[in-house]
């Protein structure tokens, strides 16, 4: 038999394959990147909240175990009524945020954009107001609302306006995604009401936007203390500084914490899962 | 429509469009961008007001009627598919608001996405269907309220040019099933002439010319619309009578008001047939091949006459015995021609 004589690779073939190992070594240069960027900033976040879990489940003994002090946060009323507090203040400003926000950035959006830069500007305000500032400006008509003896929960008029730049961005990012004008041109010729192309047809392409902004005001709304300590109201955040002042059971302190962050961390999962199981959908 | 203006501060879109649609008709409104044949349909639909003018369908005056009390069907140039719905949720999307039953709602999305050839797709959403079968999906919701009238605007644009003609097609025979009063505006000339019952050429905010395809075609009234629909030579020639005489040709006047004189013919290059000559020979329409363009079909080929350049379109067989470099001798067949210069009155039928 004859041998085979090897034709070997031609020039455009040759410059294709090679242009192809090129990509593959980007390719692993970037993950390679990504994997350890996305540890170091893991650590950086993860490390500390973990010491956080750590002790506050330190027993008596060092180096032993004890879940104490996640029971013994029921033996403080002010911090469960506080914590009780906190999370209706964190539905409510949710809910007055969503009812104001998202008709308005959706009306704006399909009937008025020429006022668009200004609620853009009014929302965003509040980001550069000091949260000292804020509480000046508030004082007295906190004052007057305190004579009628209501409740902390009125802070929420205050929440939703810290809230504001937050849920706002996270709604335009939302509303920028979907083509409003064809959406809702579409549902008018077919019978909708201005109501009914709002509510059935652009809100619920903006599940996730909207998701995103309550996950941001409820992280908001749980973190919050300048405003509420200024104003002599008792929210979670300042429970936790009375309790740091009066007692030494530093273990409540970070159980307490740590259970603002697993909250807020259980509602980012949701998130997630709802908008993995939407894009899935449709 | 009668009379219909509207500007947008000091652009005038529309400056006094009046247009009557038979029912069941098809009419095409054709123009370039900026034309204001959208502008007509979204004041048709109700998604803009007129500054002035009426529009009246089916006897009723609906010029101050609310779009979504206007009992008419759109489909949209970019992809109007509710995201959050499945295909038969977007069909029967209008019945719901029109409080129709369930049952009824399912049975009549599952006839017009039968009708559009897509209920095998059904429970998918639109990111899961291709462009033209959203837009067929599109048509099928149009239709499904069983509207009075069928607006569509410029529906195949986003689509590849083999589903466009096959879309094209499909939507002409759903709208002769239907028989359903349609409005379809486009950009391109070979949509409007393919499926229209009457073609209207729009330019600057009026109507240059309405009247059947091959009327627009092959009588322009104006030299915009000879020169938008189709391609034309503008070649020198003089009228006497009723001809224009173009380089030795006599070739009819379509305007045969024309004042005799000299003018600017414009001739079809489909009129323009060639054969091949041998060096020495000379005449009037006698030239030197510039290029041979490849179409498909047909081929288009451009000639040097010397003090000015021709287009000669011809079957690709006859073509490929040409090349630039060759002399060519020319005929013109004896179409009717317009002229440029004494613009014909032929503006509507």
């Amino acid at each position: 038999m004859a041998p085979v004589t090897a034709l070997g690779e031609t020039p455009m073939a040759a410059s294709v394959s090679g242009r192809r190992g090129m990509q593959a070594r980007r390719r692993r240069r970037l993950n390679l990147f990504r994997y350890v960027a996305f540890t170091l900033f893991g650590l950086f976040f993860l490390l500390p909240f973990l010491a956080m879990v750590r002790f506050s489940l330190e027993g008596s003994k060092l180096g032993t175990w004890s879940v104490s002090a996640w029971t013994q946060i029921v033996s403080y009323p002010g911090l469960l009524s506080a914590v009780e507090i906190t999370l209706e203040l964190a539905v409510i400003t949710c809910a007055v945020m969503l009812v104001l926000l998202v008709p308005t950035m959706i009306w704006v959006q399909l009937r008025v954009q020429w006022i668009s830069r200004t609620v853009e500007f009014l929302c965003l305000l509040p980001l550069t107001i000091p949260a000292i500032a804020l509480v000046v400006g508030l004082a007295p008509v906190y004052n007057r609302i305190r004579h009628y003896q209501l409740s902390a929960l009125q802070l929420f008029w205050a929440y939703v306006i810290l809230a504001l730049p937050y849920a706002y961005r996270a709604l335009s990012a939302g509303l920028v995604s979907i083509d409003v004008t064809t959406l809702s041109e579409a549902a008018r010729s077919l019978g909708a009401s201005w109501f009914t192309v709002m509510v059935r047809v652009i809100a619920p392409n903006m599940r996730q936007a909207i998701l995103n902004a309550l996950l941001l005001t409820t992280a908001l709304v749980l973190g919050e203390f300048t405003i509420a300590y200024l104003l002599l109201y008792t929210n979670m955040q300042v429970a936790l500084y009375a309790i740091s002042r009066n007692t030494p059971n530093a273990g409540v302190l970070f159980s307490t914490s740590a259970a603002s962050l697993l909250f807020a961390l259980f509602l980012l999962l949701i998130l997630s899962y709802v908008g993995r199981r939407r894009r899935g959908r449709g | 429509m009668e009379g219909l203006r509207r500007h947008y501060g000091p652009v005038v879109a529309l400056d006094g469009v009046d247009l009557t649609v038979g029912a069941g008709e098809l009419v095409a409104l054709l123009g370039p961008s900026g034309c204001g044949k959208t502008t007509t349909l979204r004041l048709l639909a109700g998604l803009e007001d007129a500054d002035a003018g009426s529009i009246t369908v089916g006897g009723r005056d609906i010029t101050h009627v609310p779009a979504n009390r206007r009992d008419m069907g759109m489909v949209f140039q970019a992809y109007s598919l509710f995201p959050h719905m499945t295909v038969r949720q977007n069909v029967a999307f209008g019945l719901r608001l029109r409080r129709v039953s369930k049952a009824e709602r399912d049975r009549r999305a599952l006839e017009m996405l039968d009708l559009v050839g897509l209920s095998q797709q059904a429970e998918r959403y639109a990111h899961q269907i291709s462009g033209g079968q959203q837009q067929r999906v599109a048509l099928a919701r149009a239709l499904a309220i069983e509207p009075q009238v069928l607006l569509l605007d410029e529906p195949l644009s986003a689509l590849d040019a083999k589903v466009r003609a096959q879309l094209r097609d499909q939507i002409r025979r759903i709208q002769l099933e239907v028989g359903i009063t349609t409005l379809f505006v486009t950009h391109d000339q070979e949509e409007a002439l393919a499926i229209a019952d009457r073609v209207g050429v729009m330019k600057d905010g009026r109507i240059e010319q309405l009247g059947p395809p091959t009327e627009i075609y092959s009588r322009p009234g104006t030299s915009f619309v000879a020169e938008f629909v189709g391609l034309s030579n503008r070649l020198a020639g003089t009228v006497s009578g009723s001809t224009v005489t173009v380089r030795g040709y006599d070739l009819p006047l379509v305007d045969l008001s024309t004042p005799p004189g000299p003018v600017t013919a414009l001739v079809r290059p489909e009129a323009v047939t060639l054969a091949s000559s041998s060096d020495g020979e000379s005449g009037p329409l006698t030239g030197t091949v510039i290029a041979v363009t490849f179409l498909g079909a047909t081929s288009r080929v451009t000639v040097d006459l010397g003090d000015t350049t021709i287009l000669a379109q011809l079957p690709t067989s006859d073509a490929t015995a040409l090349s630039a470099g060759s002399r060519v001798t020319l005929a013109i067949r004896p179409d009717p021609v317009l002229v440029s210069g004494a613009e014909s009155a032929a503006g509507e039928e």
